[in-house]
């Protein structure tokens, strides 16, 4: 068991530089090299294992604040009531569209405050008690397979943040990796926006039960697939957001990297037995994309 | 004390001479990318990235100088690989030779195999020290003579020229690998070999070019469910039945190929176990076993991950039977050496001739010998600083704790750019060739 005493902020530059190096290796001479991306794929695996343990860790002691910042409110709020009815809506509204784990980690960030402990137990079993992830075999809902990204401009996201805009907070950019639309939600209002180019390689069509392929695979261009990545790269090296709680943003786009692109070799998690293993399982993609990208030689 | 091989804790190593340019601006088609002597010691051959092959021959022993082995003169060059493109799948193949094997002397000529990526060829080398002179319908420069001109008639004849060194391809075996070749191994049988790629196995006859036999396949069906890779394959010096491939598990897997076409299963499994007070990000990484080698007499054998030596007897599948800490120093440095990349370094080790004593590579081109009967080792350094005619190495040593002594360097002095790979040793005498990023530096042990 790699030993916690490794925080989280040397998972994370680890995981940055793990996926730096498969992109790099698919443009150098030579093709891909299996054996070096199966090595990086391992110490993408314990880094996420790290990093993953103390992002739970982070949430459990966030909940435990919040049930008793709540508590410690609820004796000293004039009008706590309204604002918790309306959030609640709009919090149902935004989670249609997000799968709850990287829901969980975008929103704790705006809807960290007055009033949000029910949002947070919520969340927090979300968290915990998500289906099993199976492998193509389940249809599940269209949902499930939603990984949700940092919109554009997180500035908007954070810079109302107060107690009385937090209608506003409910703002989530969401990619569906099966049909490549980026859906924003915003106060339970849908937008459509077109992310990248549709899959122009062979796939079968991908209804959205199936197993998720992410188009990412061997006939992708490598030019679209190099601005998604460094889209999501620059996302996550982003420094100048103004919001309140930095560590919520960087963490969550180390989280959706992770979710988009994956951790490694599917074989490399089955071992796993914790609860928590088994939640990451769920919780990310399946290496579909990469172990194709990495082998399509 | 001043130096470890041959069994004899007496040796001291002399520097002997050193191949390949001066200059530092190293091209990249001139990093030597593999070293291997001749099974007699006479030739050494190397391979580089730029997929060109250099051949080295021992001069014999002059009377002037009994106390001096023979120097290794260029004996023949010529490029064996020329970089490719595959374009069913766009992609291109490197000219880097990965590895040459010798193949055991027959006949006059020499045969070695070559490999880059997905190519082994044959090649024959052989000499030409004569040549027909007086024909009759050809003048002396090649030209067709009038036959209107001929008056006589004479029988051609040999006559002297000189020497002349000729390499050509005599096989290509190709297009039986999907992945990378990092192995080639001769059998001992002197009629077949085998090649490794990451995942898959062939065994080829070396007259027989456009077909082989897979013998271990560990693709799994679903390529996501990959956990390892097969990392260097070896067969067994006298049993021409048997052969070893590493994994990047850490694993050493033995089969005997009379028990079944397909060798997928093995017939013995070496493993230690890991211990879990070294558990990192990077255990994966530096338990992967770069080289597999056998000793000579075919009843050990050794394998190199990133940090440590290992020996085994193949009698016993639980443990090895001695480690060796190559540069220990380094495990507090992994996550430095992950970013640079040198964690992926894939170092090479050899045995010397009587199996007494191990060699292996290191970084700030140190090179270290474990001598296994006296429980000795030493470091050295491969430089032109230390390369006066006969100098003898002195040896080096890493500062590991807080105070630095006087000749010692820190471990954060070390230059990881210049990395020793490839070393090999002359198979009967204390002649080490050591390969730094584009020089190849020849020792030999010091005689009085």
């Amino acid at each position: 068991m790699i030993t916690t005493m490794e925080c989280a902020v040397d998972a994370q530059s680890l995981i940055s530089i793990s996926l730096m190096k498969i992109h790099n290796s698919r443009t150098q001479r030579g093709g891909i090299k299996l054996h070096k991306n199966l090595l990086v794929s391992y110490v993408l695996r314990n880094a996420r294992q790290v990093y993953i343990k103390e992002k739970y860790a982070e949430i459990y002691r966030m909940q435990q604040y919040e049930e008793v910042m709540t508590v410690c409110n609820e004796i000293q709020e004039l009008n706590p009531l309204d604002l918790d009815a309306e959030d609640a809506d709009n919090e149902e509204q935004a989670r249609a569209a997000c799968c709850g784990e990287e829901m969980s980690l975008c929103d704790p960030a705006c809807h960290k405050g007055a009033a949000q402990s029910a949002a947070h137990v919520r969340t927090a079993s979300t968290l915990l008690g998500c289906s099993p992830f199976e492998d193509g075999s389940k249809a599940a809902e269209p949902s499930d397979y939603r990984s949700c990204c940092m919109e554009a401009s997180p500035v908007s996201h954070f810079d109302q943040f107060s107690a009385d805009n937090n209608r506003h907070c409910n703002k989530t950019t969401v990619l569906d990796l099966d049909t490549h639309v980026v859906t924003t939600v915003e106060n339970g209002y849908l937008h459509q926006d077109c992310c990248c180019n549709p899959p122009q390689c062979g796939q079968e069509a991908q209804s959205p039960g199936k197993k998720r392929k992410v188009e990412f695979g061997c006939c992708i261009s490598d030019m679209e697939e190099i601005s998604d990545f460094t889209a999501a790269r620059k996302r996550a090296k982003r420094e100048d957001c103004s919001y309140s709680n930095p560590d919520y943003t960087d963490t969550s786009n180390i989280s959706n990297l992770i979710s988009i692109f994956g951790s490694g070799f599917s074989g490399l998690l089955s071992r796993q037995a914790d609860l928590e293993q088994i939640c990451s399982k769920q919780a990310l993609a399946s290496l579909g994309a990469w172990t194709r990208a990495i082998v399509a030689f | 004390m001043a130096g470890a091989g041959g069994g004899n804790s007496d040796v001291q190593w002399c520097f002997s001479q050193v191949k390949g340019a001066i200059d530092d601006d190293v091209a990249e088609a001139d990093i030597i990318s593999t070293v291997e002597f001749n099974h007699s010691g006479e030739l050494l051959a190397t391979g580089d990235k730029g997929g060109r092959v250099v051949i080295f021959q021992q001069e014999p022993e002059s009377k002037d100088q009994p106390q001096c082995r023979g120097e290794y003169n260029v004996y023949s060059t010529f490029q064996s690989h020329e970089p490719e493109f595959d374009y069913l799948k766009s992609l291109e193949i490197e000219e880097k030779i990965n590895k040459i094997r010798w193949l055991p002397q027959k006949n006059a000529a020499q045969f070695l195999l070559s490999t880059n990526d997905k190519t082994i060829k044959l090649w024959k080398i052989s000499e030409r020290d004569k040549r027909p002179e007086g024909y009759n319908l050809k003048e002396e420069d090649g030209r067709y003579r009038d036959p209107n001109t001929v008056t006589t008639l004479r029988v051609p004849v040999f006559r002297p020229m000189d020497l002349m060194v000729e390499a050509s391809p005599r096989r290509v075996f190709a297009n039986a690998h999907t992945y990378h070749i990092n192995s080639i191994s001769v059998n001992s049988d002197c009629e077949t070999y085998l090649s490794a790629d990451d995942l898959r196995i062939n065994l080829w006859h070396l007259e027989i070019t456009d077909r082989s036999f897979n013998i271990v396949d560990i693709k799994p069906a679903n390529m996501e469910e990959l956990t390892e890779v097969i990392t260097a394959a070896e067969f067994h010096p006298n049993q021409c039945n048997t052969f070893v491939y590493s994994s990047s598990k850490g694993t050493i897997r033995l089969c005997d190929m009379r028990a079944s076409a397909l060798c997928d299963k093995h017939a013995k499994m070496f493993e230690e176990p890991e211990d879990p007070n070294n558990r990192s990000f990077f255990s994966e990484i530096i338990s992967s076993i770069s080289d597999v080698k056998f000793s000579h007499s075919g009843r050990y054998m050794m394998t190199r991950d990133y940090l440590s030596v290992k020996i085994w007897d193949l009698n016993m599948e639980t443990r090895p039977v001695e480690t060796y800490q190559v540069h220990e120093y380094l495990r507090s440095k992994l996550c430095s050496l992950y970013e640079n990349d040198c964690i992926f370094d894939k170092f090479e080790c050899c045995w010397n001739g009587n199996d007494s004593v191990v060699m292996t590579g290191s970084y700030n081109n140190f090179f270290r010998m474990f001598d296994r009967g006296y429980r000795q080792d030493v470091t050295l350094e491969a430089s032109r600083e230390n390369s006066k005619p006969r100098s003898v190495l002195k040896p080096r040593k890493v500062s590991t704790g807080g105070k630095r002594k006087k000749d010692e360097i820190s471990v954060d002095s070390l230059d990881f750019n210049k990395k020793i790979l490839h070393t090999a040793w002359h198979p009967l005498d204390n002649i080490i060739a050591v390969a730094t990023t584009n020089n190849l530096y020849i020792f030999q042990e010091k005689l009085n």
